[in-house]
């Protein structure tokens, strides 16, 4: 239950508001799974649960990205190199990747959602034999908000791997496509009878991610999505991240999606 | 065995001297409060408490009963899940911040707890699966219950708000005990049929040297017990309860409900089952000292349901929704449990009257169990 100090070894600038960083893993690491998440502290300013966004190949260091939208979160991005962190964790659900070998992978992220499936590339690039089809589509508000540009950008030049892009709003020198996720859907070669789909993202973006899921022919079966709610205590004991019968923490953040479709459709759930 | 009341102030000094902080109903703010106890003075003495939704009253009793009043606002969860408790401090050491965990400060005080009815035995169970039964246990919690000796009193009245039969969790006590107790009022003074429900509470009786409850005594003390059960008035229909519940998201009662709810959060305080808690930093102005604190936290209020852009359940409606359909629908996919224990403080001290029992009838679309109440 009690934090750990780690110091913080790098920090990198996404976007305006969003920073990527490293910290060494307390007591040397002992591993995570991809779509997991820590608790991240400021001592004396708060805690707030952030996902994982590193490589579980390199477990002795932690890797987060963090969007500044509060107080914990303002001041965690302005920590710099040398400095401490307090670390909990990891905690929750994990994407099931190991039970998925032989798929194809379609991962579906909107924003920051972004961020808890980037374990899930790292992990099947290190297993690309394991693997069918890797296919990534990606929805942001602008070209300016974007997450792992150069990245996203060197992994579209890999086999067997399809790295598709969008945004909101695009500006006068965007080349891409302009638009809601979804409308990535019809550019995206995977075969819905072998693919599981790894979903993150606003709740509305997923909403319609799952509804153009299925009518492409997947079965909610191979879905799977991650659930952000409020959280305090990330073991089920503060009742923050409820979400009707299930606690976000610790029976997600990611769930198979059909466990949680009917209760993403109840409004102030 | 049959206790007379010096022998009860004997158990409370016995205790006492063993290292027990012994914790029982006190008078104070004008409500029967459990607090530390030094012996038999301290207790409501010719005291007895009015119920009704929204309504709560301490009156004379024509006795001097010790435990003649039915349920205070608060219950035992203050002492095994406190309201405010610091989780750790850092300090500064060099460069790199040192965490002290608080746990290592002080051992947690060694509870009696003299006064425990039905329904609060019920909740400290329900709260043991909540916080020791998952994988991870709370260890504040945990350290606080482990050594706790309970003496329970027999209810022997009942309120208007009290439905602790329909939760099947009273009046009668069941276990859950070291010591049960039943006060029987014989003119103005009274006396008790005590029995043990461990080998612990046997051994703390027998060094009493009481005398062994006789036929008629045992006969005296559960018709008093009877008495309880006959004048609770307030049901609450469970069949299907839980299904229905979680299907009706979707209601009007929501609605009707959500314009009478305050969102005050009392009712989530004074729930003897209800364990939501959030933290809280704070730090001093060089920066060097840290702490961190857990606090009670209420599911009525915006913030508990925050993620960034704004709260999930912006509504009172979304709010009011999920704290009943959790007690008493969603707690059982969690805990295997109801959330619930039919106490009825969420009725008494809900500042706008509202009752769960009708509440959650109409929801489902039963008729109702219980007249509705006369309000105050």
């Amino acid at each position: 239950m009690l934090p750990q100090a780690s110091r913080v070894i790098a920090v990198e600038r996404e976007t305006r508001d969003t920073f990527t960083f490293t910290v060494a893993a307390p007591g040397g690491g002992s591993g995570f799974a991809p779509g997991q998440f820590s608790m991240l502290s400021v001592f004396g300013v708060g805690e707030a649960p952030i996902s994982i966004s590193g490589d579980p190949g390199e477990p002795d260091r932690l890797v987060y990205t963090v969007r500044s939208v509060g107080p914990v979160t303002q001041a965690l991005v302005t920590r710099r190199p040398g400095e401490w962190i307090g670390v909990r964790g990891p905690f929750g659900a994990s994407w099931p990747l190991a039970a998925l070998r032989g798929k194809d992978i379609l991962i579906v992220a909107g924003g920051i959602g972004l961020a808890p499936l980037r374990p899930a590339v790292y992990y099947v690039l290190r297993r690309r034999g394991d693997y069918g089809r890797l296919v990534l589509l990606y929805g942001a508000r602008s070209p300016q908000d974007m997450l792992y540009r150069k990245q996203l950008s060197a992994w579209s030049y890999l086999p067997d791997t399809q790295i598709l892009t969008t945004v909101d709003y695009g500006g006068l020198s965007w080349r891409g496509h302009v638009g809601v996720v979804t409308t990535l859907f019809r550019y995206a070669r995977f075969d819905a009878q072998r693919t599981a789909a790894l979903v993150c993202g606003p709740e509305v973006m997923m909403r319609f991610v799952l509804r153009e899921l299925e009518t492409r022919g997947m079965a909610l079966s191979d879905v799977y999505v991650s659930m952000e709610r409020n959280m305090k205590c990330a073991v089920g004991f503060c009742g923050h991240c409820q979400l009707g019968p299930h606690f976000v923490c610790k029976d997600g953040p990611v769930f198979p999606a059909a466990r949680v479709k009917r209760l993403m459709e109840r409004y102030e759930l | 065995m049959r206790l007379e009341a010096k022998e009860l102030a004997s158990l409370i000094e016995t205790l006492r001297r063993d290292g027990y902080e012994v914790v029982g109903p006190t008078v104070r703010d004008g409500a029967i409060v459990y607090d530390a106890i030094e012996g038999l003075e301290d207790l409501p003495r010719g005291w007895t408490d009015e119920h009704a939704p929204g309504r709560y009253r301490l009156l004379r009793r024509p006795d001097n009963a010790l435990f003649g009043y039915v349920v205070g606002p608060q219950s035992w969860k203050r002492f095994l899940l406190p309201p405010r408790v610091r989780l750790f401090s850092v300090r500064r050491n060099g460069d790199q911040p040192e965490i002290i965990a608080d746990a290592s400060a002080e051992p947690p005080p060694k509870y009696a707890f003299l006064g425990a009815r039905a329904c609060e035995l019920a909740a400290l169970a329900v709260q043991d699966r909540v916080l020791l039964g998952g994988p991870y246990a709370d260890p504040i919690y945990r350290n606080r219950r482990q050594d706790v000796f309970v003496i329970a009193v027999q209810c022997t009245q009942a309120a208007p708000t009290c439905f602790c039969s329909s939760m099947g969790t009273g009046p009668k006590l069941s276990g859950g005990y070291d010591i049960a107790l039943t006060e029987v009022v014989e003119g103005a003074e009274s006396w008790f049929v005590a029995h043990a429900g461990t080998e612990a509470g046997a051994a703390r009786l027998a060094a009493l040297g009481a005398p062994e409850a006789s036929p008629q005594d045992v006969a005296r003390a559960e018709e008093a017990a009877r008495r309880a059960e006959s004048m609770i008035t307030r049901r609450l229909n469970t069949a299907g309860l839980r299904e229905r519940l979680a299907e009706n998201f979707e209601h009007p009662q929501w609605d009707d409900v959500a314009r009478r709810c305050l969102a005050c959060a009392n009712c989530t305080l004074v729930c003897p089952t209800c364990f939501c808690v959030t933290v809280e930093d704070t730090s001093d102005v060089t920066g060097s000292h840290a702490e961190r604190w857990r606090l009670w936290d209420s599911c009525f209020t915006q913030s508990f349901s925050y993620i960034h852009g704004g709260p999930v359940r912006a509504s009172i409606k979304a709010r009011y929704r999920q704290w009943l359909t959790h007690k008493l629908s969603s707690w059982h996919d969690q805990f295997g449990t109801s959330g619930c224990v039919g106490c009825g403080r969420c009725i008494t001290w809900c500042p706008a009257a509202i009752e769960i029992t009708t509440e959650a009838e109409a929801v489902c679309g039963f008729p109702p169990s219980s007249l509705r109440s006369e309000q105050a």
